[in-house]
């Protein structure tokens, strides 16, 4: 996108706009970290649980380490694990939406499974399947991924359900195209606009699972920084440290705004009626 | 009618198998040994062999299956390893905070937010309707802990008005079993408020427009009877779908709050388990909250044909 084009980006669609720009700024204080934020790992026993100075911007948590670093590359683990997750679940739902969609003999068995795992609560299935392997960031992703991915399979379902009766799809078949080009060049991209909506909703929904599950102990191992478990951390010293506590409780919450506005936003660009609908 | 029903039970029993056999082939095909696993780090072979012995490892998977299907139709979800009790008799035990906190934050989030959801519909693009696109961004975004710590640091640290954590059973009075259950319901309540806000907003948005509303306006119904009477029936189907689905996301939210205000309910039970590695808790809670997830969105959609007398099946 040229520069160029922002304003009229902001006053066209304000939620993308707001939205994009949050989410832009939290993903590049999490990349560059490094070059501002100071060690979050270093500990330092003389400053146990201080309050914000000009060292350490949010003060020190239970172990004399910089809460405002640990803060800013807390955002890193957030954002890999719900980007991550996201484009999982989402190329998961893609294919099967489209196959259960598509190919009519699947259809009810897929669409059962689907409702099976839409019935299992997503912390409890992740809970299960990290307690099962232990806590890393790759079964996180998986964790996360496989409860998002049934409400996208079932988007896309329905999405190739209507599409594939266009007559615009049979004028091609009638022209003796196959199978893949039909999905490719026909019903792949009317796909693409209610996938990215349903991404926003995923990405923002497996930024919240990675938070409580590292909340909760089933997450990132306690070494690496992240908003869940240092929320978790730093339950015991509310009275004395709030910021400890509220400093990544905020980060999350304007993160996942952020995502949640990005994902408003595309859905009035994609669909300018669902506006009046609201 | 009849047959509606009995395709409506069959695709719930479907359901249900595949949850059984999902919850099942987790076990069996996570990558490495699970009785290794389970045993923990200070294992000895002897230990290893014992949960193997007692999951039933050693036999072929079908096998496995058909004994692990029989136990949990007959009311045997597996023992505990750490506790070395039935799952169902840990949960029994738990349960009574559990349902409190579940119950409480039902009434309260589907009271308000049809309230809300209905005044923001009546007035769109007002005050209300206004503070609820606000409330319910904030719904969203905000996860049940940091409010729940908000709530706590805000009414319980500074202002001391109410415990800090806790639960008192409700076999020591109402009044301080309540008391003890306000904070964690408020914030758990607080999403399920903003969900079910937007769904009435949405259903009552297209019902207000339709002509018997401005026929029951020139009769002289009052805004009161017209909001609640007419309305809110004729928009009432996506909203109880609404309070089925949001159920299954509650249960989830149950094990943040009883963690962060210490409730000993189901949900510590899990998180107590993913420490000790007690698979098998975990395992009987998912089944069970499964099962009652499906047996509940079955009993809202038959309960469709109460309220709307215009759906026949």
């Amino acid at each position: 996108m040229r520069i160029s084009s922002l304003p009229r980006l902001a006053v066209r669609h304000p939620l993308v706009f707001t939205g994009g720009g949050l989410l832009t700024l939290v993903i590049v204080a999490a990349l560059s970290a490094p070059v501002y934020a100071g060690d979050p790992m270093i500990m330092d026993p003389f400053k146990l649980l201080q309050s914000p100075s000009t060292q350490a911007w949010f003060g020190t948590d239970s172990l004399g380490r910089n809460v405002f670093a640990r803060t800013m590359y807390g955002a890193r683990i957030s954002l890999v694990v719900g980007l991550l997750s996201t484009m999982v679940a989402a190329l998961a739902g893609l294919m099967i939406g489209v196959t259960a969609g598509y190919i009519r003999s699947f259809d009810n068995f897929i669409m059962r499974v689907m409702d099976g795992l839409m019935s299992i609560p997503t912390i409890l299935l992740a809970i299960a399947l990290v307690a099962l392997t232990g806590p890393g960031i790759g079964i996180l992703i998986v964790a996360i991924a496989i409860p998002s991915t049934p409400s996208t399979a079932r988007l896309i379902r329905s999405v190739v359900l209507s599409v594939r009766e266009r007559p615009y799809v049979e004028a091609a078949l009638c022209g003796g195209a196959r199978l893949p080009r039909i999905l490719w060049r026909h019903i792949l991209p009317s796909s693409i606009p209610p996938l990215m909506v349903q991404s926003a909703n995923v990405c923002a929904g497996a930024i919240l699972t990675e938070a409580a599950l590292s909340f909760l102990g089933a997450g990132v191992p306690p070494s690496i920084p992240s908003w869940g478990n240092m929320i978790a951390s730093s339950r015991l010293y509310l009275s004395i440290a709030p910021l400890n506590l509220f400093a990544p409780g905020i980060c999350l919450a304007i993160t996942v705004l952020a995502v949640n506005l990005l994902g408003d936003g595309l859905r009035d660009m994609f669909d300018p009626r669902s506006k009046q609908r609201r | 009618m009849g047959t509606y029903i009995l395709r409506r039970l069959i695709s719930a029993v479907a359901v249900m198998m595949v949850v059984g056999i999902f919850v099942f082939l987790l076990l069996r095909l996570a990558p490495g040994d699970p009785a290794t696993m389970m045993a923990g780090d200070m294992a000895t072979q002897q230990m290893i062999d014992g949960i193997r012995e007692q999951l039933g490892l050693n036999e072929p998977l079908p096998t496995q299956f058909v004994h692990w299907a029989l136990g949990v139709l007959s009311g045997n979800i597996g023992n505990s390893i750490f506790a070395g009790q039935p799952v169902l008799q840990l949960i029994s035990q738990r349960v009574e905070p559990t349902i409190s906190l579940s119950v409480l934050t039902t009434i309260l989030s589907v009271a308000i937010g049809i309230v809300f959801g209905t005044f923001a519909a009546w007035r769109a693009g007002g005050f209300v309707d206004r503070t609820l696109t606000a409330f319910s961004a904030l719904g969203y975004s905000v996860p049940v802990f940091v409010t729940s710590y908000f709530l706590v640091y805000a009414f319980a640290i500074k202002a001391r008005w109410l415990p800090v954590q806790g639960y008192v059973s409700i076999d020591h009075g109402f009044g301080p079993w309540f008391v003890q259950l306000i904070l964690p319901t408020v914030a758990l309540s607080l999403s399920y408020i903003a969900f079910i806000a937007r769904i009435t907003r949405a259903s009552m948005l297209e019902v207000l427009s339709e002509d018997y509303m401005r026929t029951a306006a020139a009769k002289g119904a009052s805004t009161y009877s017209m909001l609640f009477h007419h309305a809110l029936k004729n928009a009432s189907a996506p909203i109880l779908t609404a309070i089925g689905i949001s159920l299954a996301y509650l249960i989830g939210g149950v094990v943040i709050t009883e963690t962060v205000f210490n409730i000993p309910g189901v949900g510590r039970l899990v998180v107590d388990a993913i420490n000790n590695r007690d698979y098998p808790v975990i395992q009987g809670v998912l089944i069970l909250v499964s099962g009652l997830y499906v047996l509940i969105n079955l009993a809202v959609d038959l309960a469709y044909t109460l309220v709307d007398p215009r759906i026949r099946y």
